[in-house]
């Protein structure tokens, strides 16, 4: 008998990723993006406790050195005190400077005037006081504000437009969720903050998985076979649940106008990013 | 028997002056260096703006022989006092036809001679790139005399397609110079990014198969969110890989290449002979798409 190797239909996942390749890549476009270009030598980011930020805090931290890395913590008075340990977990492991912010009293001043805000309303407010509290310290510190969305969630829509998505520069903007885990347990981020569920923590409670409806991993390994031009039939062969790449297909294609600047009305042929195009660093 | 230095740049975004002057210290520094200066400078695509330039091109090109004096006064500001051979990328202004090209030159003789101007035949027009939405592609493919011999530029992707070194080589060419600007991209593993790994294997097989040198110069530096990768090597025609850099670093690169390694090269693997015997079957094949009458006659254009 010929031994025989099957080739399975399903690809892989095309998730993995070399720590040290994307610790070194990253630091890198950080050094350049902030230092070379803008002459920028000092960061500022909010730091919530979650893994995102953790791994950008780390990322800062080596690219521009702990002393040069300004964290700040944000939190509302429904925010989980967890969140807020686990962020001094975090500063105090790289050094970093960290401060906090209480932003209940801004955002609770404005709900005054919109006291049928639900949920989503009232965490929309909450993202977009933080990302000012952000620049204004930006501002007082010679920062320069870093974001911290991961691709799965600029993919499918989850987050506020024009709050988590404005810094100028974002490390980990490419990375899955899954990547960004890896690259966490690369960079040596606590464990506790590597396992906790990742939650936006703009309510009680609330984690990103019941959020979106599906667990990172398998909306990870769907959106890179999307990314990567498969159509549903053929993910759903690939071995995947159809209802999984439904819901997952259904958030990219509502979303693509948040990962985009606002509409302008073109009405000469130098239109701004249209017909007059530079690049960013021009 | 030639000394080439292939230098991995770092260029300052959209900053002629800033280049040139950076420049003028790196001729100081092969000058001053224990090998002295080299017979040949190679730089990468782009070398003197940086690659992702959008509409910037039409401020920035430059006509071939003005960029030659660029680089003369570059040389002469370094204290270079005899002539030397660049090869450098460059955005080409040609009577407002812009390219995106390489020259080799002859500075620091009595004046400034361009020898020889490849314009980039593929331009890239996928995913990030655009470069056909403002350039103009070059429509020849030629070799020329250099300090080594006979010697064809590849920008880029030009460098990708494997039609390509084969022309250069089937007409003639013994060393091949590759300018490029090279996004990277890939993190999977290894140590080195996809795209310097599919680099690296591309000039090696393309080395190995012709029997010629490889000059690689890679772009280094991130624009505007996007890494030039680097990487810059020099490729014996063997298909060793004599030196490489990382992806990050400028840095200058060595080498003496050998006249006598491309014989030997060719004797060993002697698969462009063979090419040059079977080419005529191959190539009057009436299925290939191929013109018969002229670039505008050919089929499934």
């Amino acid at each position: 008998m010929l031994p025989v190797v099957e080739v399975p239909l399903q690809r892989s996942d095309g998730l993995a990723i070399d720590g040290a390749l994307t610790e070194r890549w990253l630091v890198a476009f950080l050094r350049d993006e902030m230092i070379v270009r803008r002459g920028i030598e000092r960061a500022v980011l909010g730091l919530s406790g979650g893994i995102d930020s953790a791994v950008v805090a780390y990322l800062c931290a080596r690219a521009l050195g702990p002393e040069n890395v300004h964290a700040i913590r944000m939190p509302y008075r429904t925010s989980s005190a967890d969140s807020l340990g686990d962020a001094q977990t975090v500063a105090d492991a790289l050094g970093i400077h960290v401060e906090t912010i209480d932003i209940t009293d801004a955002v609770d001043g404005y709900l005054r005037h919109a006291s049928d805000a639900d949920p989503r309303r009232r965490g929309n407010v909450m993202a977009r006081m933080r990302m000012l509290v952000l620049f204004d310290q930006s501002a007082r510190l010679g920062a320069l504000p870093v974001g911290t969305g991961n691709k799965t969630e600029r993919l499918m829509g989850y987050f506020t437009w024009h709050a988590d998505d404005t810094p100028p520069v974002n490390p980990i903007g490419d990375l899955y969720k899954t990547q960004v885990w890896a690259l966490a347990r690369h960079l040596g981020v606590p464990v506790h903050v590597i396992d906790k569920p990742p939650s936006a923590d703009l309510e009680a409670n609330q984690t990103d998985e019941s959020d979106l409806g599906i667990t990172y991993l398998m909306a990870d390994r769907i959106l890179s076979q999307i990314l990567a031009g498969y159509r549903n039939e053929q993910i759903v062969a690939h071995g995947y649940d159809a209802a999984d790449v439904a819901l997952v297909r259904k958030r990219v294609e509502s979303t693509h106008w948040k990962r985009h600047l606002p509409t302008t009305a073109l009405v000469s042929s130098t239109a701004i990013n249209e017909f007059y195009l530079r690049p960013v660093d021009f | 028997m030639l000394d080439v230095a292939v230098v991995q740049w770092k260029p300052r975004k959209g900053d002629l002056a800033a280049n040139f002057g950076a420049l003028e210290s790196a001729f100081a520094q092969l000058l001053a260096g224990p090998g002295g200066a080299p017979g040949l400078v190679v730089l990468p695509e782009a070398a003197m703006t940086g690659y992702f330039l959008e509409g910037g091109v039409y401020e920035l090109a430059l006509p071939a022989t003005a960029f030659a004096q660029r680089l003369d006064d570059a040389w002469r500001g370094a204290g270079g006092s005899g002539p030397i051979d660049v090869s450098c990328g460059f955005y080409e202004n040609d009577q407002g036809a812009y390219h995106n090209s390489a020259l080799y030159a002859t500075i620091g003789g009595p004046a400034p001679r361009v020898r020889h101007v490849h314009r980039k035949m593929f331009l890239p027009t996928y995913g990030v790139f655009d470069e056909e939405r403002f350039l103009t592609r070059g429509r020849r493919l030629e070799t020329f005399a250099s300090a080594f011999g006979t010697t064809a530029i590849l920008i880029c992707e030009d460098a990708w397609h494997a039609i390509m070194p084969t022309i250069a080589a089937l007409k003639g060419a013994r060393l091949l110079i590759v300018p490029s600007a090279s996004p990277g991209r890939g993190l999977a593993g290894g140590g080195l990014l996809e795209s310097v790994e599919r680099w690296r294997s591309t000039l090696s097989l393309t080395a190995s198969e012709h029997g010629v040198y490889v000059l690689y110069a890679g772009l280094t530096g991130f624009e505007g969110g996007k890494g030039m990768s680097g990487g810059s090597c020099i490729v014996a025609p063997n298909g060793e890989v004599l030196a490489a850099l990382d992806e990050l670093s400028p840095a200058i690169l060595r080498a003496t290449l050998d006249p006598d390694e491309v014989d030997l090269a060719r004797a060993t693997l002697p698969l462009l002979g063979n090419l040059g015997a079977v080419l005529p079957d191959l190539w009057f094949d009436d299925a290939l798409p191929l013109p018969r009458g002229g670039a505008a006659d050919a089929p499934g254009r």
